[in-house]
């Protein structure tokens, strides 16, 4: 790994001149049988896949109209080629998301439309041979599925869902990724993506009460798995495990001590993230939500409230209401959703994001905080994609983009923005997300985080900026292990609800 | 999955190089995968890797970061409580690179 070095910077940040085949060599370790029979996944490539794919891709055409009006509307327009962090980083042309896309469009014209059928050169229409296959797993484990580009599509193209659909049609045939498909089989037989087992779980947070007491002389409390508390706390198991991540988590819980809040921690669902999307596969996003459902039953919880984790709170945001009953929009029929609706407490927004839940305990004038004690920070704010571009808080347009800057204006007196270019819903991915985050594709992580790494050396050489903070556990693993490659210190990345862990008063209320 | 050979015996390693099978793990095995690491080993890296895998014995993961610091403050004196001690000794990152020496599994995840 030592030979992985940082591009370097653009001097003009505009289309970098193109490397074909740059990354095609790059490709993410292959599950095995184990792995992928884990799960419900042949265990291997299968002898007829490529009947069994273009009948996959038929049967996801028919279920999500969205696909198939994204295989036909895309006009070739080029919006979308120069705004991939992969393609600005690593300049292969595959890397542009219109050419990522085409892999899969040019298959859909040869099997699923007339002029594909009769004249496939014609309409630049492909079989799809084991090499178009190989392609296929090579680049759509290249995206990490940020929709930044959809941003600037003119027709709304959502490139996640095509690069989510050309996933699960590799996985129906047997050919899936190992880091997504192992970690989701650890969610099934454990309860999180680390593989963090109940005691272990406990003792740590056992260890933490000790820290917290030591630090500030409070009992502030990491319960789990207690019935009857009003908020249940669904959050990624790296926080309970990485740096900087804990800090986020001592955050949550100094703000549900200072606020007299009763919470607890689930054995059970101790993971916020959903790998289910990741891989696009409707079964496992599902399986994965009811955990958290069967604990909220089970713990009579009133609140439901999500940790710092990008896709997690898409996924709580936009589907466990279908999914799983939680918020708006629950089957009828469903007799468990149906159940926690009534158990819930719809004064509040379920599912809450940590960030609502302590930004409506800050303009409620129920914390109050040292603002000093972040004095040595110059911050800026990275937005997470799948919060920026997936999600939504505080109930209107724009509140997943104000509310963590208004918290840590609230705790911090040093805030500056990045270029405007690269934030809100321009946001840029970290260079992790999507189920990348792994470290077979280390190069490929080093060279997408470019440009987020310019712009923030640019605030940091004319502002001195030296804090960026997120709200998301890939982002902070992702920033801890690449920013010193670009000659940054790791420790200037961290959670927001790490600020609030540093200047807030856990006596006065 | 590959072997690697050590000392005349031959160990199952995953694709990135940890070792398959827990009770395979001995101090040469572990020697030979710090090389793999460009890793020295010395007495503190051993107070590392055995502090890992005691805890592992007791609760089939490899610690927090953070656990792993306290427990090693207590141990050394409070100066090498610290990630930044533990990333002085294993600069790939102290879960992923002690953990591969110590014969444990990958710790997986959003880290």
């Amino acid at each position: 790994m030592a030979d992985i070095a940082a591009p370097a910077y653009r001097i003009i940040p505009i289309i970098p001149a193109l490397k074909p085949g740059a990354m095609e060599g790059v490709r993410s370790f292959v599950a095995n049988e184990k792995i992928q029979e884990a799960i419900g996944f042949p265990g291997q490539l299968v002898e007829d896949w490529h009947d069994r794919a273009i009948a996959r891709m038929g049967e996801l055409l028919g279920k999500y109209r969205s696909l198939k009006v994204y295989m036909d509307a895309c006009v070739h327009c080029g919006a979308c080629s120069d705004k991939c962090h992969y393609f600005i980083g690593t300049q292969d042309p595959k890397n542009m998301p219109v050419a990522r896309q085409d892999l899969m469009r040019s298959v859909y014209r040869r099997y699923f439309t007339l002029p594909g059928k009769l004249f496939p050169k014609l309409v630049g229409a492909r079989d799809l041979t084991r090499e178009v296959l190989d392609e296929w797993y090579t680049y759509f484990y290249q995206c990490s599925e940020c929709r930044r580009c959809s941003v600037f599509c003119p027709y709304g193209i959502d490139t996640a869902e095509v690069t989510m659909a050309a996933r699960e049609i590799l996985d129906s045939v047997g050919y899936g990724q190992k880091y997504s498909n192992e970690i989701i089989g650890k969610v099934h037989k454990i309860g999180n993506n680390l593989g963090l087992p109940g005691p272990a779980l406990k003792d740590t947070l056992e260890g933490l009460e000790e820290d917290v007491k030591e630090d500030t002389g409070f009992d502030v409390r990491f319960p789990l798995d207690v019935k009857g508390a009003e908020v249940l706390l669904i959050t990624p198991s790296a926080d309970f495990f990485a740096e900087p991540h804990i800090d986020g988590l001592i955050g949550y819980a100094k703000v549900f001590h200072a606020t007299g809040t009763s919470w607890t921690l689930s054995s059970m669902a101790s993971e916020a993230g959903n790998f289910g999307m990741f891989i696009g596969n409707y079964e496992q996003l599902r399986k994965v939500a009811l955990r958290i459902r069967e604990a909220a039953l089970e713990l009579g919880v009133k609140r439901i409230v999500v940790g710092e984790c990008g896709h997690a709170w898409r996924v709580a945001y936009s589907f466990w209401n279908t999914l799983t009953g939680v918020g708006e929009g629950a089957d009828p029929n469903d007799r468990f959703a149906q159940m926690l609706q009534k158990q819930l407490d719809h004064r509040y927004r379920q599912p809450s994001h940590v960030c609502e839940f302590t930004w409506d305990m800050i303009q409620d004038e129920r914390l109050t905080f040292d603002k000093s004690a972040n004095d040595k920070y110059i911050i800026t704010f990275h937005d997470s994609c799948n919060v920026a571009r997936g999600s939504s808080m505080g109930g209107y347009p724009g509140g997943q983009f104000d509310i963590p800057r208004n918290i840590i204006k609230a705790v911090a007196n040093h805030f500056v923005e990045m270029s405007p270019e690269t934030t809100h819903e321009k946001t840029f991915c970290c260079g992790g997300g999507g189920g990348l985050l792994t470290d077979d594709l280390l190069d490929l992580r080093v060279k997408g985080s470019l440009p987020r790494m310019e712009v923030l050396q640019q605030v940091a050489d004319e502002q001195g900026v030296n804090f960026m903070a997120c709200i998301c556990a890939i982002c902070k693993a992702q920033f801890t292990k690449i920013m010193p490659i670009y000659g940054f210190d790791r420790r200037m990345v961290g959670g927001v609800h790490q600020l609030v862990s540093n200047a807030i008063k856990l006596g006065n209320k | 999955m590959s072997n690697i050979e050590v000392e005349g015996k031959s160990y199952e390693t995953d694709e990135e190089g940890y070792l398959v099978n827990l009770s395979d793990w001995n101090t040469a095995v572990a020697n030979y995968l710090a090389k793999t690491e460009n890793v020295e080993m010395t007495d503190q890296h051993w107070e590392v890797v055995n502090f890992l895998r005691e805890y592992f014995e007791e609760y089939q993961i490899a610690p927090a970061v953070r656990v792993l610091t306290k427990a090693i403050g207590k141990k050394l004196g409070a100066d090498k409580g610290n990630s930044e001690y533990l990333y002085g000794l294993f600069p790939y990152g102290p879960g992923k690179q002690a953990c591969k020496i110590a014969g444990l599994p990958k710790p997986t995840g959003c880290i």
